[in-house]
């Protein structure tokens, strides 16, 4: 159905650039990038420091594709990458997984308390920590800093220094003049916004998700849980806890 | 206790008032007054139109520039590779303890700022310490004490 | 001026020079200027006129001589007397002796090591007769702040021919064929590249020279803008001529003001000579160059992040495609070349594409400068063909490590490169070669290391580096780096366990692969190149909590050996914390619970007596 809506509505347009995305010839518009293109034809590519409203940044780097024929083959932010002609990607090769999870770890390490980088622990089945948690819960992803610039036109708030030394602050750190108070980037930080609701921890990964016990479903028609896509991991319904099977041959005996 | 606002006024004017000046107009302010003073980045960032906020992004990215005011000796200890195989992190050790401040800090009397450089390409007089301009090659820890009390003969070394 | 007054000036030059005269050149760069060649050159003039030799001898103040070990250095021409390590003292004599009787002071005289031999001239000494000086050597014949003496060594020749008798496309044939290689660190090939930005479509073209050379250990750019800036610019000429191009910037790292001083005096110069500016030699091609200078940080220096640097944007690489070629400076066109790319192009033209790919390997054509550093006998600048080998390079030129201490790995690339061990010693220099062994060509940085450099502290020291210099954008590589850092002073400290290594590895594979640009993408290799080759090391560390070398604090112990002792008090009184006690004649001791294992007792000691394990 989508494929036929992009017939008609792109018969119009002049130049449409031919790429294959793991093995799918995708038309995409120049100008468009490989995360565009995919997300067109229902791929899914996780994202984290990408948000329609705001300038591409290209910082988290989970939204890895591999392009390229081995053994020439690299991995780039599909979110920056200018579609080319003839541009071969693959978005879930071994490479692409195996990296995307040290990426996870990586954040985890820093803001363990967020739900949404719990979540893609879960969903990437990223299990462990290895690192030494530092807490930070700022992962200079650059939503808040783009939010401020962008869309409320404040600029009170971005990123300075570099390397390790890297922070996002006002100007001197100090109360800005900018800025006014919309909080809009407490809004859009992945490490505010949700907190994570799962169990005490007693690692810094939660995956409680993991290992749920679907009570809701007992009650409701639907998960109630706030997974990226409801229901579609659907590994709380596999894994089922004692208390769950006991529940069961009770009903069953019933 | 900030430089005068018109002082930066005249280098500022020394260039276009552009954008792509800004970087030459810090530079200059930097080489003046020994560090940019909040004032300065204000005056720059409302003569440019640039944000505030990108004047200090682009100030704090660098390290010639520093925020807060220097010490009257900078003292610069080059580790660079070829020094750091020479000994060079030894002598910087000297040099903290002796001074008794990190990398980065001024000491308490305003006279000393120890800094590093990532390699002056002085390779042969490795390791290397510069102060107010002058290389002090094949430096050994055991210079390190003597050499500081050149540019402060009264005191003795803290580490004494 | 125009191309034939240009000749006849030049002939006129040679003849005025044509005079007999003793020419006292002095090495004046900025590793010179430490040793105080500025006063040495003085007192040389002032000597002169005391001893009324003016019309016998003239001082030349020149650009880098290159044998930085031996500084100050001064070369009396037309004979090639080498003088090393000249004092004040020394520069009475060396006027009436030397220059007003011929005689030569031996105690100037550079000895031979194993020989023992006094050479006089400098061609025979080793560490340049094994050489290939064609770009750098000039250096040693000029003055940065004087045109003329580059016109003089034929400069400014080859901006001549290709105005009178090349066309664009032939100038980027030329260089195509000539098989030069981007000397930055790359490798991509310059005529190339030229020829991209050549064919990019745009009202306005704009050239670059990349003088940022970031990488620590390595200064062979600076010395080449400081030393002989001319021909840098005649490099320049050539490529916008070949390019299209009408503007060009030198971009110049905050930390060389000499480079920046003499390129700007050698800019103005050549504008005198209208070798600069509108109608250039009275054709109708037009083209100037100005400077910007960089602000103190490595990451400046990765070709996108410059040009953001030069537009007053924040140093930070930029995702490409589109690349600087198609969309560079302002969104036009852009070539950026390094230094040493731009410093060869004069010499392709004049002495044609021919000769210059028949010296060097099939793939590597030309010379390189490297910066032998380190534990090395003969620090300096050197230039050599491609395909020699890293043997002759350390001991045939660098005469060998000092101290008579074994050689255990040589880093070339920088951070972004690799440690190659004794095993590889007869490997040929070129750009696949040490790709291959786990490490690259780089800028030409090259930092010996002999049995006392302990590697895991060297890994160590190369990821605190990339930490720092991280512009921090890519989660990948800021946290990547810090994380790596972190577990190597883990392992350094003793603190490593089992399976850190093979962590440490997926680590530094997932840094470079998620990586934006060349940093983090090559971030890895300081660590999987010292794990690769020296893994002993390593498990040393974890293991047995011991550090071979000698070198990381928290795992070594400092002693003073009996038998060796003289009972000096040398090291008694160095020491800060007062660890050490003992009498004048009677064995000292340390106090290991007040040692903070500084060093000083080390340096201090003149007979081997403390130990180190």
């Amino acid at each position: 159905m989508r494929l036929a809506t992009l017939m008609r509505l792109k018969s119009s347009e002049e130049k449409m650039i031919t790429l294959y995305i793991n093995g799918l010839e995708a038309k995409a518009e120049e100008g468009q990038t490989i995360l565009d293109a995919a997300r067109f034809y229902g791929l899914e590519i996780p994202t984290l420091c990408y948000h329609e409203g705001l300038s591409r940044f290209g910082g988290c780097r989970l939204c890895l594709v591999e392009i390229g024929q081995e053994p020439k083959s690299k991995l780039v932010s599909s979110c920056t990458y200018p579609v080319e002609e003839g541009l071969v990607v693959r978005t879930d090769t071994r490479r692409v997984i195996e990296t995307r999870k040290m990426m996870i770890e990586l954040m985890l390490s820093l803001a363990p308390n967020s739900k949404i980088i719990q979540d893609l622990a879960s969903k990437f089945g990223v299990k462990q920590v290895r690192f030494k948690i530092r807490n930070e819960e700022c992962i200079l992803c650059g939503l808040c800093v783009r939010m401020c610039a962008e869309q409320m036109d404040g600029r009170a708030i971005g990123f300075q220094k570099r390397g390790h030394r890297r922070k996002i602050s006002t100007p001197f750190d100090i109360r800005s003049e900018e800025c006014r108070l919309c909080g809009g980037c407490i809004y859009i930080c992945p490490a505010c916004q949700l907190r994570c609701q799962g169990p005490q921890a007693e690692t810094a990964v939660c995956n409680a998700c993991l290992t749920m016990d679907p009570t809701c479903l007992d009650h409701y028609d639907e998960l109630q849980c706030w997974m990226y896509d409801v229901g579609r991991c659907g590994t709380c319904v596999r894994e089922k806890s004692e208390k769950s099977e006991k529940k069961e041959q009770t009903r069953a005996s019933k | 206790m900030q430089p005068e606002v018109a002082e930066f006024e005249t280098i500022i004017k020394k260039h276009p008032q552009e954008k792509k000046y800004l970087m030459p107009i810090l530079q200059d302010i930097q080489a003046k007054f020994n560090y940019l003073p909040q004032n300065a980045l204000i005056k720059v960032s409302e003569a440019l139109e640039v944000p505030l906020m990108d004047v200090v992004s682009i100030a704090t990215f660098y390290n010639i520039f520093s925020l807060t005011p220097r010490g009257k000796h900078v003292i610069t200890i080059c580790l660079g590779t070829a020094c750091h195989v020479r000994g060079a992190p030894l002598v910087l050790e000297e040099f903290k303890r002796r001074l008794n401040i990190r990398v980065g800090e001024t000491t308490e009397d305003n006279l000393f700022t120890l800094e590093t450089v990532n390699c002056l390409g002085a390779c042969a007089l490795g390791p290397i310490a510069v102060i107010d301009g002058d290389y002090y090659g094949q430096m050994k820890i055991r210079k390190v004490d003597k050499l500081i009390k050149k540019f402060r003969p009264e005191k003795r070394s803290k580490a004494e | 001026m125009n191309i034939k007054k240009l000749d006849e000036l030049r002939k006129d030059i040679l003849k005025s020079r044509k005079n007999g005269k003793s020419i006292i050149t002095i090495c004046s760069g900025t590793g010179c200027h430490a040793y105080g060649c500025r006063k040495v050159a003085q007192a040389f003039k002032d000597e002169i006129k005391n001893q009324n030799l003016q019309d016998v001898a003239e001082v030349r103040t020149t650009g880098c001589h290159g044998f930085c070990e031996r500084g100050p250095i001064v070369v009396i021409q037309p004979e090639g007397i080498f003088y090393q390590r000249i004092q004040l003292k020394d520069i009475k004599e060396v006027i009436s002796k030397t220059i007003k009787e011929k005689k030569i002071l031996d105690r100037l005289l550079y000895v031979h090591p194993q020989t023992e031999e006094k050479i006089v001239y400098e061609k025979e000494i080793p560490f340049y007769k094994e050489q290939k000086r064609i770009i750098f050597g000039n250096n040693g014949f000029v003055d940065p702040t004087e045109i003329k003496d580059y016109i003089a060594v034929n400069g400014y020749s080859a901006i001549a021919k290709v105005l009178q008798t090349m066309t664009p496309h032939g100038v980027l044939e030329e260089i195509k064929k000539s098989g030069l290689r981007g000397r930055g660190g790359a490798g991509f090939p310059t005529g190339y590249k030229w020829e991209f930005t050549s064919k990019a479509k745009g009202d306005k073209k704009y050239i670059v020279c990349n003088c940022d050379e970031g990488d620590p250990g390595a200064y062979m750019d600076r010395s080449l803008l400081e030393g002989n800036p001319h021909s840098v610019i005649e490099g320049m000429l050539i490529g916008a001529y070949a390019i299209g191009a009408k503007e060009g910037i030198i971009y110049v790292r905050a930390e060389y003001p000499l480079a920046v001083e003499n390129i700007t005096i050698a800019l103005d110069q050549a504008r005198e000579y209208n070798l600069l500016g509108k109608n250039i030699l009275g054709t109708d091609f037009s083209f100037d160059i100005s400077i910007s200078k960089g602000a103190g940080a490595f990451v400046s220096g990765e070709e996108s992040a410059l040009l953001a640097c030069i537009e007053g944007k924040i140093g930070i690489p930029k995702q490409r495609p589109p690349y600087p070629a198609q969309e560079g400076l302002w969104g036009k066109p852009t070539n950026i070349n390094n230094v040493e790319t731009w410093a060869n192009a004069p010499m392709i033209i004049n002495r044609g594409a021919d000769w210059f790919s028949r010296i060097g390997t099939e793939k590597s054509k030309g010379t390189k400068i490297f910066s032998l550093v380190g534990k090395i006998n003969n620090t300096g600048l050197v230039e050599v063909p491609m395909g020699i080998t890293l043997r002759e390079i350390i001991f045939d030129i660098g005469g060998g490590i000092p101290g008579g201490k074994e050689f255990k790995a040589v880093q070339t690339g920088g951070p972004s490169g690799g440690c190659i061990p004794k095993e590889k010693l007869d490997l040929p220099i070129d750009y696949e070669s040490l790709t291959e062994a786990g490490s690259m060509m780089g800028s030409g940085g090259m930092i010996v290391m002999d049995e006392n450099t302990c590697m895991v502290d060297v890994a160590k020291y190369f990821l605190n580096f990339l930490r720092d210099e991280s512009c921090g954008k890519c989660l990948s590589c800021r946290e990547g780096t810090q994380r790596m850092w972190e577990m190597v002073t883990d392992i350094s400290e003793g603190k490593g366990k089992e399976g850190d290594l093979e962590f440490l590895m997926a680590l530094a594979k997932a840094t470079r692969d998620a990586s934006m640009c060349g940093l983090g993408q090559t971030a890895a290799n300081p660590v999987l190149s010292t794990i690769r080759y020296f893994r002993d090391e390593f498990e040393a560390h974890i293991k047995d909590k011991k550090c071979p070398a000698g070198v990381c604090t928290k795992l070594i112990q400092y002693s003073i050996m009996e038998e060796k002792c003289t009972g000096c008090l040398a090291c008694l009184k160095v020491c800060p914390q007062g660890a050490i006690s003992g009498e004048l004649k009677k064995v000292h001791v340390i106090d290991p619970v007040k040692c903070i294992k500084c060093g000083a007792c080390y340096e201090a000691c003149n007979f081997d007596a403390i130990k180190i394990e």
